[in-house]
């Protein structure tokens, strides 16, 4: 057998804790990638083609299970979308309110991120305590919303429930608690020698790919890209607050486009999150929190609607975007809905380019694409189609190995 | 050609709605069909943001594409498709000036295409990260892109049969599919 036998590695295609399953169909060659060739849409659910059967308000329900962690994003770009279609105003108070929602989204998935990618690592005490401190923000989400997931808030021109009185101090106690525990997120995930150590110089996306891949978020942002539409294009409560996207350099000086970028990043995002949900609390204006709050006139308000609407948000994963045509029907002529990780797609590709076998799991869990779908590996020989299967588990025990080879 | 400045740089020359607008009339003389500024209010403060809405001819938008690129690398998001029944629209999403607050403006451009034919040049020459929209685009509504690198389906299964396109509207064939499907599965 010669040397440069390649080993096609076929990784995936599902994983229950993906939105979006894949196969990884990797070249190897000894312990490098040489190539990868991405298939997704093996959980394809026609979300866009159930949408023509149904109104502009049932679609909403079904925009907020695109995605269970996502679940104020998409409802937000699509209630944005259609409110830019049909010229509908949105009252300030809804707009605050929408904003403090989306912002403890984005805590609870960076921090959820974060602990997965520890134990992508090995090191699952970090795991642990990181998803610990995750469920204070869930559990603020439950009170406020009623529920964990899907939180069923929005609603063409405003939110369904408001924020009382009651529950101000209950917010009050959370961001104090965030603002408490972030030190500790810095130190454990930032000046850590250990997770630096496997983290740095691994899956480099450089600041052109980023651009010329069209990627979205903290995949992009770590890359060097000041992209965020929360200041780009600000909207809802965003439009008052003076947002900066957050690049790798504020914290270290130089932008290297690595996992560890991306987790600076996205460490730094919650805090920044932190400091949006108290602007929006200490400013959040008094009034009405739907511009229409009966449904049945709003959606024969809605049928009576013509035009065409792009709605934009910045979601944890980077930019979701809606695209929505009314032609005075019950159901929308065209509803087009992009979650980020399908712009993040590509990026992998040149993550992946000479990295080991040990780095795929936390090179693709850097982008954050709802974690890793590798529930088993095939090795193939291509010379003697002999098969070897790898779990998961045993992906992740060769990327700990390393970890605990690279520490000694 | 390619500016890939970095953003917030100093020579960024940043457009306006109108001046972006005009840049693309002058140099693309009788080829914009139609075009519309909708600017909304947003925030207390109720600052402006704006979306730009063209229509070019289908020749020419490769051409508006190289435009933009030499103002800044445009990000694309998606490619919306609308069947219309007489034609089949395309609407590409772009966002331009990103990097600064309130100056990016979205740009979504047009092209309509012929329905019993639709056919474009790919841009994902131009723009790499075009390929999985104009992938998702070609094995949905039917639309041909010429050079794209590859054909493969990637949403749908590779041997989903070649002549169904699950978005184009009134598509024969679906209610068959579902039926084979769930017939194997009892197999």
């Amino acid at each position: 057998m010669s040397k440069s036998t390649a080993y096609k590695v076929p990784i995936g295609p599902i994983h229950p804790s993906l939105e979006e399953p894949m196969t990884f169909n990797f070249e190897i060659a000894g312990e490098r990638i040489q190539s990868v060739d991405l298939a997704p849409g093996d959980n394809h659910r026609g979300i866009e083609f159930m949408g023509r059967n149904r109104n502009i308000v049932q679609i909403i329900y079904l925009a907020e299970r695109i995605c269970g962690i996502c679940s104020a994003s998409h409802p937000f770009a699509f209630c944005r979308a259609v409110e830019n279609a049909a010229g509908i105003e949105v009252p300030p108070r809804a707009e605050y309110i929408r904003v403090i929602i989306a912002e403890l989204e984005r805590i609870h998935s960076h921090i959820l991120w974060a602990g997965v990618a520890a134990h992508e690592l090995g090191f699952d005490s970090v795991l642990y305590l990181s998803w610990k401190v995750r469920e204070e923000v869930m559990d603020l989400l439950e009170i406020i919303t009623g529920n964990r997931v899907n939180y069923g808030m929005f609603m063409i021109g405003g939110v369904r429930r408001d924020i009382t009185e009651q529950q101000i101090p209950r917010i009050r106690k959370t961001i104090e608690y965030y603002k408490d525990v972030y030190q500790k997120l810095e130190d454990v995930f930032l000046d850590d020698p250990s997770i630096a150590v496997r983290t740095k110089n691994v899956g480099v996306l450089t600041y052109e790919d980023a651009l010329r891949l069209a990627s979205v978020g903290p995949t992009t942002r770590a890359s060097g890209v000041k992209k965020d539409v929360r200041q780009d294009q600000p909207y809802s409560a965003y439009a008052d607050l003076d947002i900066k996207a957050i690049t790798p350099d504020i914290h270290t000086g130089e932008v290297n486009g690595d996992v560890y970028d991306r987790i600076i990043v996205r460490v730094l995002e919650v805090l920044q999150s932190v400091q949006i949900v108290e602007y929006c609390l200490n400013h959040l204006p008094e009034g009405e929190i739907l511009s229409e709050p009966k449904i049945a006139k709003l959606l024969a308000n809605l049928k009576k609607a013509k035009g065409e609407g792009v709605g934009r948000h910045e979601a944890p994963r980077g930019e979701v975007i809606h695209y929505v045509k009314l032609n005075e029907l019950e159901n929308p002529e065209v509803w087009k809905a992009r979650a980020p990780t399908y712009n993040n797609l590509m990026s992998w590709v040149p993550m992946l380019q000479n990295q080991e076998v040990a780095d795929i799991p936390i090179v693709i869990a850097s982008i954050d694409p709802c974690i890793g779908c590798m529930d088993r590996v095939t090795l193939t020989d291509s010379e003697t189609y002999k098969q070897q299967v790898l779990t998961r588990e045993e992906l992740r025990q060769l990327s700990i190995e390393k970890t605990r080879r690279m520490l000694k | 050609m390619n500016k890939m400045r970095r953003s917030g740089d100093n020579n960024m020359e940043y457009y306006n709605p109108e001046g972006l607008l005009s840049y693309l009339k002058e140099n693309l003389p009788e080829s914009i069909l139609d075009s519309r500024i909708d600017s909304k209010k947003a925030g207390v403060k109720q600052e402006e943001f704006h979306n730009i809405w063209i229509e070019v001819k289908r020749e020419k938008f490769r051409d508006t594409v190289k435009l933009l690129m030499n103002l800044q690398y445009p990000h694309i998001a998606i490619i919306a498709g609308n069947d219309t029944g007489q034609s089949i629209d395309l609407i590409y999403l772009f966002s331009i000036f990103y990097g600064e607050k309130f100056k990016e403006i979205s740009l979504n451009v047009k092209v309509s295409l012929d329905r019993e034919n639709p056919s474009i040049r790919s841009i994902s020459d131009l723009i790499p990260g075009a390929q999985t929209t104009e992938r998702e685009i070609k094995e949905m509504l039917g639309v041909e892109f010429v050079g794209l690198p590859d054909m493969h389906n990637i949403f749908l299964p590779y041997d989903f049969p070649k002549d169904i396109f699950p978005l184009r509207k009134g598509q024969k064939g679906l209610d068959e599919l579902v039926q084979q499907e769930s017939e194997g599965d009892k197999n």
